[in-house]
């Protein structure tokens, strides 16, 4: 089982980026569980959503305690909530940041990790372009793709286009696509 | 067709395809995205020969599906939580009219304090009122009872009440396999009302009645449950062999071969408690657990059987009676009696308080040792609660409860805890 845990706050798409994530899981053939932290979402708050991905039925019901992988839509949350809890030794981290992971001030956290494995993405800058609003989740699961493998692109980008209609679906499907590019030359060993 | 869905779309496609004729609701919270999904389907034309009603409460939405249901029309509704309460009294009269509406309760805790999360307060606060009442593990099996709910339904001329655990599995994304429309018609035969108001052959429904004939109706409403602990796995059977999965019926063992400690539990939390007890019995422990899908009626005779060989019961209650602890460890005491069997309550999950796995392994092994109390309250903040207790011992306007625990969870809010002794 490999489960995500996302943080971000409400009206960033936490919700809908996990719910996503699940749908292309689910395309290509897994079992998928992705959920909201529950609680009365306020524009602004922070929230957290989970995803869970196994080759067979998910039974469990929990909410992810020791994550294989975070996303962090909003680093700003590292204030006020501990978003790196339980995060495994072999676990993956995706920020969204224009800034790099020591400059954010968590390198701890991520020499924890094994190389590669924690990598900043300006999603939200690369969503202003595309889509015009500071809505970065397309593009983190664009990034997450990249850093982890264990959904491919297209299968993400096949949810986003589901899920939204025309221009925005494109919009937001041209957005993961360009954070996975970006992501996947800096996976890559140089 | 296999969908990755949220589960209360995944519901709302469910109820879709039982061609329900009137779907009333009041469409804000507590309520789920099942209506919302309904009366979308309405509008676009893709549930026809439905007229979908937005009604002014949750009182309203229950007496307008019982006067559509007393038209002869397939009737739903759904609500969740103070949704539930408010429309208590006509809950009450849908069975006793033995009217086959079907409800979905997207099962959250009761105020006061105000709280949205999941748990089985509402259910439990009418378990009485009559209905059937089941319980869905996942959201597929949500959506499968609904179809079998309007059979067993229309068959007692009784209303039922699908509990799915609110957040927990309304607001999940997960694979459900939904039928489709022939499937489910050769399943669901259109629905022939036992009593019907007819202009035409105009009668009436819902007489009083005196105590000359009151035991009797309410004898009656017993026997139609007595009834559906046939009626239920056998339209769970026909389910099986129509769509080729297993959904409802009473009782589900889950390895009870061998079980010394059985766990015992309504809805999805059921999940957790099997992950648990494969990782119990990969240790050697003898674990075993049972998913209770009828609360209402409850199968006494199939729990006595399946517990016969347990040395321990413990349930896992999303619910507490005030003044006795568990609604279905006591429930579970009837259908063992005779057997020398001891039945603990561990009450978890209250207001949406997350039931980790760690927390049932600590049950069992606490099980294992005899170490049980009657009522285990799983991960109480003790501290929290002596803090309390001690504050309320020392003065006597201590002040509100709710607000007291959240100031001292957290310091830095700020509460005015005691008009005149704020500073205490």
């Amino acid at each position: 089982m490999f489960e995500v845990r996302l943080h971000g706050r409400g009206g960033q798409g936490v919700v809908t980026a996990a719910e996503l994530l699940s749908v292309a899981a689910f395309d290509e053939g897994r079992h998928a569980q992705a959920f909201p932290s529950f609680g009365s979402e306020r524009t602004g708050a922070p929230v957290a959503s989970f995803c869970r991905i196994d080759e067979r039925e998910i039974r469990l019901r929990e909410p992810i305690v020791d994550p294989d992988a975070l996303i962090i839509q909003d680093p700003t949350l590292f204030h006020s909530v501990d978003v790196f809890a339980g995060l495994k030794d072999g676990g993956y981290l995706l920020v969204n940041s224009t800034k790099t992971l020591a400059e954010l001030g968590i390198s701890d956290v991520a020499e924890r990790l094994p190389p590669g494995h924690a990598l900043c993405l300006p999603a939200t800058e690369i969503a202003l372009r595309h889509i015009g609003r500071p809505l970065p989740n397309a593009a983190l699961l664009g990034g997450f793709a990249a850093l982890t493998g264990r959904v491919g692109l297209a299968a993400v980008l096949k949810a986003i286009r589901a899920r939204f209609a025309g221009r925005v679906g494109e919009a937001n499907a041209a957005a993961a696509e360009e954070a996975f590019t970006l992501m996947q030359k800096e996976v890559a060993p140089c | 067709m296999l969908k990755q869905i949220e589960g209360s779309q995944g519901m709302a496609e469910a109820i879709a395809l039982c061609r329900p004729q009137v779907i009333c609701a009041y469409p804000i919270t507590p309520q789920t995205h099942i209506v919302e999904g309904l009366g979308a389907m309405v509008k676009d034309g893709r549930l026809q020969g439905c007229e979908y009603i937005n009604v002014e409460s949750e009182f309203g939405a229950m007496s307008v599906a019982i006067g559509a249901s007393a038209g002869g029309a397939r009737a739903y509704t759904a609500t969740a939580s103070q949704g539930l309460l408010f429309m208590a009294e006509a809950v009450y009269n849908a069975a006793g009219l033995g009217l086959p509406i079907v409800m979905t309760l997207g099962n959250r805790a009761i105020g006061a304090p105000i709280n949205i999360w999941n748990d089985h307060s509402d259910a439990m606060a009418l378990k009485d009122a009559g209905w059937i009442q089941l319980y869905a593990e996942t959201n597929q099996e949500a959506a499968d009872l609904h179809i079998q709910a309007f059979r067993i339904a229309e068959e007692l001329s009784c209303p039922v009440m699908v509990c799915v655990d609110g957040f927990i599995l309304t607001h999940a994304f997960e694979r459900i396999d939904l039928p489709t429309q022939e499937e489910v018609d050769r399943f669901l035969p259109p629905y022939v009302p036992v009593q019907q108001l007819d202009p035409d052959n105009p009668y009436s429904i819902g007489a009083m009645v005196g105590p000359e004939a009151f035991t009797e109706v309410r004898y009656l409403g017993h026997q139609k449950h007595i009834d559906a602990l046939e009626v239920i796995p056998r339209v769970a059977d026909e389910f099986r062999a129509a769509f080729g999965r297993e959904a409802g019926g009473l009782i589900r063992p889950y390895r009870l071969e061998g079980a010394e400690t059985v766990l015992v539990a309504l809805g999805s939390i059921n999940g957790t408690i099997k992950d648990v007890v494969d990782a119990e019995r990969e240790r050697g422990v003898k674990a075993g657990a049972i998913s209770i899908c009828s609360f209402r009626p409850f199968p006494l005779a199939e729990l006595n059987e399946a517990l016969s060989g347990a040395k321990r019961v413990v349930c896992i209650e999303k619910s507490l009676s005030p003044g006795l602890g568990g609604v279905l460890a006591s429930n579970l005491r009837m259908a063992l009696r005779g057997h020398a069997v001891p039945v603990y309550t561990v009450i978890a999950g209250l207001g949406g308080r997350p039931i980790l796995r760690s927390g049932i392994a600590g049950v069992i092994e606490a099980a294992g040792r005899d170490a049980l109390d009657d009522i285990t309250f799983l991960d109480l903040n003790r501290s929290a609660v002596e803090g309390q207790l001690t504050r309320a011992a020392g003065l006597r306007e201590s002040g509100p409860i709710a607000e007291n625990l959240l100031k001292a969870l957290n310091p830095g809010l700020v509460h005015r805890v005691s008009p005149r002794r704020a500073g205490e």
